[in-house]
């Protein structure tokens, strides 16, 4: 795959709105340029039909499309972020939380619950970049911990759909925190006999990436997906190294052993089902 | 006259009773930590002090690991390797002495000089770094050596060799095999901790920072680029952001301080070597007479009950 149809993502970088602003419409496909309405897009799971770049997905849309129909129990939908620093950059931290709400619809960002896929249980814990750049805070951390212990206490798996800038700084060392947090959870999940499917979409990075997206017992990712620990422009700048076409890729990541398999999205839901039935107890 | 932030603290104390608690914190143990916490706080850092640990933590004079290794250890003997790859200076691992007893010590080493600054890599481990600390870690538990680390990094490095031999796979597993050990682990912060790059061998039964360290998820001037379009406003961003030794503490992510001589650890490194030892023993003690299984469950519970939350 060439770099043409890479959308570059700092990793730190938590508002896509202003790094898209002055960019092409969010439908114009950025690798070959066509254009789509909503309804075009929704019909091929936001796929452009013409050269197959995957478009961004919601939390909601992903789970819509991952799960059988009507199967979807979310769970911890109430947990909101508190401010412990009383964080205050150019604006407050309160004020960046209340319009990613609207702006989303979300609490924050992952949404978790109990679903069925081909009827097959198990517990999803899907994340939203479009809320603060899919950050991982103390809320993303708590709702991603019970995730696991609810699919320990239901003996089910758990399947991670990751689209993350990384830590959310706004929460100071508590953010940095839900790294071990997650890790710790993971770890609990695997005792109890419960699997972790992880699933890395466009883009993983940062510490998410450095923790609960990397340690599933199999690991998928999109095509064309980022998925690096430090963003692509954070290690030019830092290392003024010439960057190959395709770094932090999932094709760069298969190649060097990091991934089980890149999954094209339309093919995502029968092969979860599968990695379902094979970890299934029946 | 009470400080704000013991105010802050005596009103998190008041609230606990009621409170809605994370799933897995015991509350008596809060309760004790937060009194423990109160006693030793003497008043919050003002955003002049959280810069002062700032240039002190980075100071080109501060002792490095190996520095408070030769002090603090009778013997060291550096293990080097990953098995697989290479051998990354930017960690060091090996075998020491701690008074009687044999431990396994993990840590991050900067250079002193340009041309061992370079081989060290300013301290920014590769992935190759953290599977030879992983491979420590093991040999940790598979002798039952307590596992003694000391944190000291900007951050992991950020290199296209770097990914591609897969950074954050090997943060993360390194943090897993923190959560699995048996053996009793300290994680000591001696200078800079640096995001995923510090976190990845910090998860331990016992946090220390020392006075002047920093703690924090991303650099001062990484988060002014971002929040404020402007790296030089570093100290601004430190001040909101709070990497200090006594926010971490009363944030609840680390257990305690350990001081040091006066004007910081590089004034005297003799004296802050003395009280970081003394630190670490007394944290072994505390650990001693758990069963394992105890002290992991108590390392996991302490990690899963970290975070602040509100609800809807």
């Amino acid at each position: 795959m060439s770099g043409q149809g890479r959308v570059d993502v700092e990793v730190e970088s938590k508002r896509p709105d202003e790094s898209s602003r002055g960019k092409a419409h969010a439908n114009t496909c950025p690798g070959c340029g066509s254009h789509y309405r909503d309804e075009e897009l929704a019909q091929t799971l936001r796929v452009c039909p013409q050269c197959a770049h995957h478009f961004p997905v919601t939390a909601r849309d992903r789970v819509d499309q991952l799960v059988d129909p009507g199967s979807f129990v979310e769970e911890d939908s109430e947990l909101r972020s508190a401010d412990p620093l009383g964080f205050f950059d150019l604006r407050p931290y309160t004020e960046r939380l209340a319009e990613a709400e609207v702006a989303t619809g979300l609490g924050d960002a992952v949404v978790c619950g109990a679903a069925a896929i081909e009827d097959e249980g198990c517990r999803l814990a899907v994340m939203d970049f479009a809320f603060m750049g899919g950050s991982m805070g103390s809320v993303v951390g708590e709702k991603f911990a019970r995730a696991c212990e609810s699919a320990a206490a239901a003996g089910v798996p758990l399947v991670s759909v990751a689209a993350s800038g990384g830590a959310r700084m706004q929460e100071g060392i508590l953010a940095l925190m839900q790294l071990p947090k997650t890790v710790c959870a993971i770890e609990e999940l695997h005792e109890s006999g419960s699997a972790l499917l992880s699933v890395l979409t466009h883009p993983t990075t940062g510490g998410v990436l450095a923790s609960y997206a990397s340690l599933g017992d199999v690991v998928l990712a999109e095509p064309g997906a980022l998925m690096s620990f430090a963003g692509p422009r954070v290690v030019a700048q830092t290392t003024r190294e010439k960057l190959p076409d395709d770094f932090g890729l999932a094709e760069s990541n298969y190649r060097f052993g990091h991934l089980d398999a890149i999954v094209p999205r339309g093919e995502l839901r029968p092969t979860l089902a599968r990695l379902l039935r094979l970890f299934g107890k029946a | 006259m009470a400080s704000e932030a013991e105010m802050r603290l005596r009103e998190r104390l008041s609230k606990l009773g009621g409170m809605k608690l994370l799933r897995g914190t015991k509350l008596s143990g809060e309760l004790e930590r937060l009194q423990d916490q109160l006693d030793r706080l003497r008043s919050e850092p003002t955003a002049e002090e959280i810069w002062r640990s700032v240039e002190l933590a980075r100071h080109q004079d501060r002792p490095y690991t190996l520095d408070y290794v030769e002090r603090i250890f009778g013997e060291f003997f550096e293990l080097h390797g990953d098995r697989g790859r290479a051998d990354d200076p930017a960690l060091v691992t090996g075998l020491g002495k701690l008074d009687d007893n044999t431990v396994v010590l993990v840590g991050h080493q900067k250079g002193r000089d340009l041309k061992e600054r370079t081989k060290r890599n300013f301290g920014m481990a590769y992935p190759e770094g953290y599977r030879k600390a992983m491979r420590a870690m093991a040999l940790a538990d598979r002798h039952g050596f307590p596992l003694i680390t000391m944190i000291d990094t900007p951050g992991a490095y950020p290199g296209v060799a770097a990914e591609q031999h897969g950074q954050g796979g090997a943060i993360a597993r390194s943090q897993a095999a923190m959560a699995r050990l048996s053996v009793p682990t300290i994680a000591c912060v001696i200078g800079e901790g640096g995001s995923g790059g510090a976190v990845a061998v910090a998860v331990a039964d016992r946090v220390l920072m020392q006075e002047h360290s920093i703690y924090s998820v991303i650099s001062p001037e990484g988060c002014a680029a971002i929040l404020w379009r402007d790296a030089a406003e570093a100290r601004k961003a430190a001040a909101a952001f709070k990497p200090d030794a006594a926010h971490c503490l009363e944030l609840g992510v680390i257990d305690a301080i350990v001081a040091e001589p006066e004007g910081g650890a590089h004034m005297d490194a003799d004296a802050a070597a003395a009280l970081l030892k003394q630190g670490i023993l007394t944290a072994l003690e505390e650990l001693d007479g758990l069963a394992p299984a105890e002290r992991r469950r108590q390392r996991r519970a302490k990690y899963r009950a970290m975070g602040v939350l509100a609800s809807a």
